[in-house]
């Protein structure tokens, strides 16, 4: 076989000096050969960017550096190259694309001149031949109306576009490898499918080779031939990818597996990984997951396994479980405990939340007068009911409302129209005292737990804010007293109340924000995509935790997400929005197993799967969502939709149910 | 029986002082607010300018202590009457520079006048000569033989008490450092003079010693001379100088403390409440932003001043309204505002127990910015005749007293000099630490 394309040998990295540099890739070894696409798979933190910024030697200066090994490319040492030379590489040889597209461009050049430079800067293309060149590019990334297109700004595109337009950047020199840094992770699901769509097709047209960095297993099914795994600096597994899915070697492969929701583990609890990675800037004596790996024992603590072959194929795996020389003892059953849920049985079906025909609107201000010249239709009435203890979904891409759904109902913005009944009462007519006497019955979970905290505050503090503001507990002992039962119940030491909020991880952070939510003693919680900013490892505990509590307690959840997986696992019952509306509303099952709207079964459809070989057709949706403050007429979704007929483009269709399951599309009326 | 008196601009000035001891308590139990004052300690520079900026508070503090004593007693009644001029602690310290006035202009250091006169001798035939001054180099029996070598005398005695000092100041370091780290008192000397500490020591030691070495100077030779001459009326300039600090420090100081309640309230008001209350406190700040019985002398020149603060506390509170309307207007949409109100928290607790906070870092630098801005703004304001009091002593009244002073011949230099030393030593230290107080609170430039 030739030479590998890119060769990398026991690379280190130390960013910082001195006894605490960081150390986030510690002796990786990996080729990837021409035309192959190859993951890295890791949870954040793992190294797993630095290691790619190290190839083009793009470390955060001046404090990173390569401390060790080498980065051959077909077989130029490139560690070695004076930083003039590397200007030939970078772009040229080896392009990259970000994972943010929205600051991956500069906003003051036109798309057309972006990407004329890379041309300018690597094949001295100059004038009409560039411009016909950046006109081919785009067209091959999927841009319609390319004439227009090159003299427009980044701003002026979506999401998916600027993704796309980086990756006419990345093609424009003619790589020989493509690194793309989570290329998806900020995109909508059906955005997502079609940019990794388009990179397949690149890829077979021009044979580049492709390393591709992400923590989503979908993904890595979908489209990689080869899988490397990584964790805290190191690789743990390396592998073919149909090999690493039929039979993943190292506990933590297994785990990453285990730990994501589906709906085949909805009476269980989610196998979980204990903690989270650990901090890179000490040498470690034993096996780097042995803290958190629920097979370790004494001798994973003390001896830092081996980088070994398993049986041929180039399946590597860092572990003492695959080595022979090494006994393990006998595997306790214990660790096969899974705890067993009782099916979420609260409450009789009576409905704790009842929306109808909710609306938000926000008004458009201009001039002077700051006159009202049109409307943002967020949220155009929307209708819901929440039964005590179940669960109920709101899924739908960014941008279609979900999330300011779930603030109009609990008044953190005033609705415009519509009614909210908790509980028998009313909450829109509802002001000021009133209002406030009722809010501890209804909470709120944030998406980010980084920004849902005053950092000046202490987390016993911010727990204990609630109570005081509701009136519950009647001494500053017995709060501080039920502060601790809280932290106990989520997962955490009391002994950290006195702490500030910087001081904890993600994950540790969103059971603060559950705790807070728990003190003043809800009946429902809407959660905001509680889980999105966590790794998946990470999710799995969270998830376990409201899904615990709610059996416990008897909460009602709103789960507003993107993720249908989690749907899968904790809701009963889904509600898809789009542009405002609710487009389909059903049993879990029954929406998720027999979507009825094209939207629905796009969405769906687009998901990557984590089994490679059930490949389901993917239903492309063409486009962008419109704007919710000039939706389009008749059916918001006509537009996109590949079974729009002539009556969609009219008036928007009325809602048709059978058994629960209500739709609102012409092919059901 | 002295009589104390508290004028307006004291009163505000303790309070400001116990308002920052007050902060600086709190902020010593909560860690982040600890951090970014440890970064700013460990800062050189700004080690250095703190010190320099204490020892211009000091000297402004003790002339903020003020009084009036008692007048001699001619036994005709058992009553007090008071003189009617109010003096300061400071005066009492500087008495030999307030009271010996000559009779016009003379330069640094000089023993005889600086304008002719004539003198009439005892034969009755009269020359024009410069006379001897009253009190500068009085002690000297030939000025022209002995002015050099006492000067060399009392330069030598200053730099002897100013290193005898310096060291006794070591010393008494060296063992608080010693008590606090559990380290010998010689090894803790010595890690101060290599540097090792973590708040620079050695160069606060240094800065130190440098303001004493000055100190003794001070001491030796403005006793005998007049180190920074005399003005038009015979005034010592260099006393005035060190009056003029207390002017400079209140402008700066007491214009913020006017100034803060205004942008802070109008400015998280107007971020947090939005709509018509927004629009109200936009529209003042759009336009304030293109904008007789007293007992004594002093209290009406204080009364002056304290407008003067005032006016340019009101003129300029706008651009810290402004940042702060656009920072609650950011953080009323954070996770953790909506998050409170979810939990039922009331708008005023919103307000002081998550906006201020996190807005508090912002007050503070655009106050130790604004601080040398102010002070160069009065010295523009007298200058230009619509300042402080005329009788009161500021640098801008000297400044401006040095314009016709300038013109005439020969050019009377003195008072310009010395009130811009000090002036630019002021400013520059404040610009120094503000700089270094910026550094320690910007999120960009150290991550946490």
């Amino acid at each position: 076989m030739s030479q590998p394309l890119i060769k990398l040998q026991d690379l280190s990295v130390r960013i910082g000096y001195g006894e605490r540099a960081i150390r986030p890739v510690d002796g990786v070894s990996f080729e990837i050969n021409r035309g192959e696409t190859f993951a890295l798979l890791g949870e954040s933190g793992c190294g797993k960017s630095m290691t790619a910024l190290s190839i083009l030697r793009l470390l955060p200066q001046p404090a990173g550096r390569i401390t060790g090994g080498h980065v051959y490319l077909d077989g130029e040492d490139l560690t070695a190259l004076p930083e003039i030379e590397m200007r030939r590489i970078r772009g040229r040889r080896v392009a990259m694309i970000f994972q943010e597209p929205m600051t991956s461009l500069n906003p003051v050049l036109s798309i057309g001149d972006q990407i004329g430079e890379s041309l300018r800067q690597h094949h001295q293309m100059k004038g009409r031949a560039a411009r016909e060149r950046v006109l081919e590019l785009l067209d091959a990334v999927g841009i319609p109306d390319v004439q227009r297109r090159y003299d427009e700004y980044p701003h002026q595109l979506s999401g998916g576009m600027k993704q796309r337009v980086m990756i006419a950047i990345a093609l424009a020199g003619e790589p020989d490898l493509l690194i793309a840094d989570e290329p998806t992770t900020a995109l909508d699901v059906t955005i997502q499918a079609q940019v990794l769509e388009l990179l397949q097709k690149i890829q077979r047209e021009t044979h580049m080779a492709i390393m591709l960095i992400t923590h989503d297993l979908g993904i890595v099914a979908g489209m990689v031939d080869r899988v490397a795994v990584m964790y805290a600096g190191q690789l743990v597994e390396e592998a073919s990818r149909n090999r690493f899915f039929a039979d993943a070697g190292h506990p933590y492969s297994q785990r990453l597996f285990e730990s994501l929701p589906d709906v085949g583990k909805r009476e269980h609890a989610l196998r979980t990984i204990p903690g989270f990675v650990p901090a890179l800037d000490h040498d470690f004596r034993g096996c780097r997951f042995a803290e958190r790996c629920d097979q370790a024992w004494d001798h994973c603590h003390t001896h830092a396994p081996s980088w070994r072959i398993e049986t041929g194929d180039h399946h590597h795996v860092r572990c003492h479980l695959a080595d022979e020389n090494v006994i393990a003892p006998p595997r306790s059953t214990t660790t096969e405990k899974i705890l067993r849920h009782a099916a979420s049985s609260h409450g009789n079906g009576e409905a704790l939340l009842d929306v109808s025909d909710l609306q938000v609107h926000f008004p458009i201000h201009k001039g002077v007068f700051k006159r009202v010249v049109g409307h943002v239709y967020a949220v155009d009435g929307i209708s819901l009911s929440i039964p005590r203890g179940q669960t109920q979904a709101l899924v739908g891409e960014s941008g279609c409302g979900k999330t300011t759904a779930g603030m109009g109902i609990l008044q953190l913005l005033r609705p415009t129209g519509g009614s909210v009944h908790f509980d028998g009462i009313e909450l829109t007519g509802l002001r000021g005292e009133r209002l406030r006497r009722r809010r501890s019955d209804f909470q709120f979970i944030f998406q980010d737990p980084y920004s849902s905290m005053n950092p000046r505050m202490r987390v016993g503090d911010i727990v204990e804010e609630g109570m005081i503001a509701q009136g519950i507990g009647k001494s500053r002992q017995a709060r501080r007293q039920r502060v601790e039962e809280l932290f106990t119940h989520v997962g955490l030491s009391p002994e950290h109340v006195q702490r500030y909020p910087h001081e904890f991880s993600g994950g540790q952070r969103q059971r603060i924000c559950i705790a807070r939510a728990l003190a003043v003693d809800p009946r429902l919680v809407v959660c905001d995509e509680p889980t999105s900013a966590l790794d998946v490892s990470v999710q799995a505990q969270i998830l376990n935790l409201l899904k615990q509590l709610q059996n416990e307690l008897g909460l009602s959840y709103l789960f507003i997400t993107h993720n249908l997986s989690v749907v899968a696992y904790l809701a009963d019952r889904v509600a898809v929005m789009y542009l405002g509306r609710i487009v389909e509303e059903g049993p879990v099952a029954e929406v998720l197993e027999r979507p009825l709207h094209p939207y629905t079964r796009a969405l769906i459809s687009a998901i990557p799967q984590v089994e490679p070989d059930s490949r389901r057709e993917v239903i492309r949706l063409e486009g962008d969502m419109p704007s919710p403050s000039n939706p389009p007429s008749g059916c918001h979704f006509h537009p996109r939709c590949p079974s729009a007929m002539p009556e969609c483009r009219e008036r928007y269709p009325e809602e048709s149910a059978s058994s629960g399951h209500r739709v609102r599309c012409f092919l059901y009326d | 029986m002295i009589m104390p008196v508290i004028l307006w601009t004291d009163a505000l000035v303790f309070l400001l002082v116990a308002v920052v001891l007050t902060f600086a308590l709190y902020a010593r139990s909560k860690p982040h607010l600890r951090a970014p004052w440890r970064h700013v300690l460990g800062s050189r520079m700004a080690s250095a300018s703190i010190v320099i900026l204490l020892a211009y508070v000091v000297i402004g503090l003790l002339d903020s202590l003020h009084y009036r004593a008692p007048l001699e007693n001619n036994g005709a009644s058992d009553e007090v009457h008071y003189g009617v001029e109010v003096l300061s602690v400071l005066d009492y310290l500087l008495e030999p520079l307030h009271t010996r006035t000559e009779k016009t202009y003379s330069a640094p250091f000089a023993t005889h006048l600086y304008t002719r006169e004539t003198i009439q001798h005892p034969d009755g035939s009269q020359t024009r000569e410069y006379p001897r001054l009253t009190w500068g180099g009085r002690h000297l029996a030939d000025p022209e033989a002995d002015f050099r070598s006492d000067i060399l005398v009392r330069v030598a005695t200053a730099c002897l008490q100013a290193l005898l000092l310096s060291g006794l100041l070591l010393l008494l370091l060296g063992f608080w450092l010693a008590r606090r780290t559990q380290y010998t008192p010689g090894h803790a000397i010595r890690s101060i003079l290599a540097g090792r500490t973590r708040t620079p020591l050695r160069v606060i030691l240094l800065t130190l010693g440098l303001l004493l070495l000055l100190f003794c100077l001070a001491l030796n030779l403005s006793t005998a001379y007049h180190v920074f001459g005399t003005d038009k009326v015979g005034q010592d300039v260099f006393y005035q100088t060190l009056k003029s600090i207390r002017t400079g420090l209140v402008i700066g100081t007491l214009t913020t403390l006017v100034m803060l309640p205004f942008a802070i309230l109008m400015g998280i008001l107007a971020g947090y409440a939005r709509g018509w209350i927004d629009d109200l406190i936009q529209y003042i700040y759009y336009v304030a932003n293109h904008p007789e019985k007293f007992e004594t002398a002093l209290e009406r020149a204080d009364i002056r001043l304290l407008f003067l603060c005032i006016i340019l506390g009101i003129t300029s509170w706008t651009g810290l309204c402004r940042l702060l309307r656009g920072e609650s207007l950011k953080l009323r949409e954070s996770e953790y505002i909506k998050a409170a109100v979810a939990l039922g928290v009331s708008h005023a607790k919103v307000i002081t127990r998550h906006i201020l906070p996190n807005v508090m870092h912002i007050v503070l630098i655009t106050v130790v910015l604004d601080f040398s801005g102010l002070v160069l703004a009065e010295a523009v304001l007298s200058y230009v005749g619509v300042g402080v009091d005329p009788t009161m002593n500021s640098w801008g009244n000297m400044i401006n007293s040095a314009r016709l002073e300038m013109a005439r011949e020969p050019v009377v230099w003195w008072s310009l000099l010395s009130a811009f030393l000090f002036m630019f030593t002021l400013v520059l230290a404040a610009n120094l630490f503000s700089d270094a107080v910026r550094d320690a609170f910007d999120p960009r430039l150290h991550q946490r």
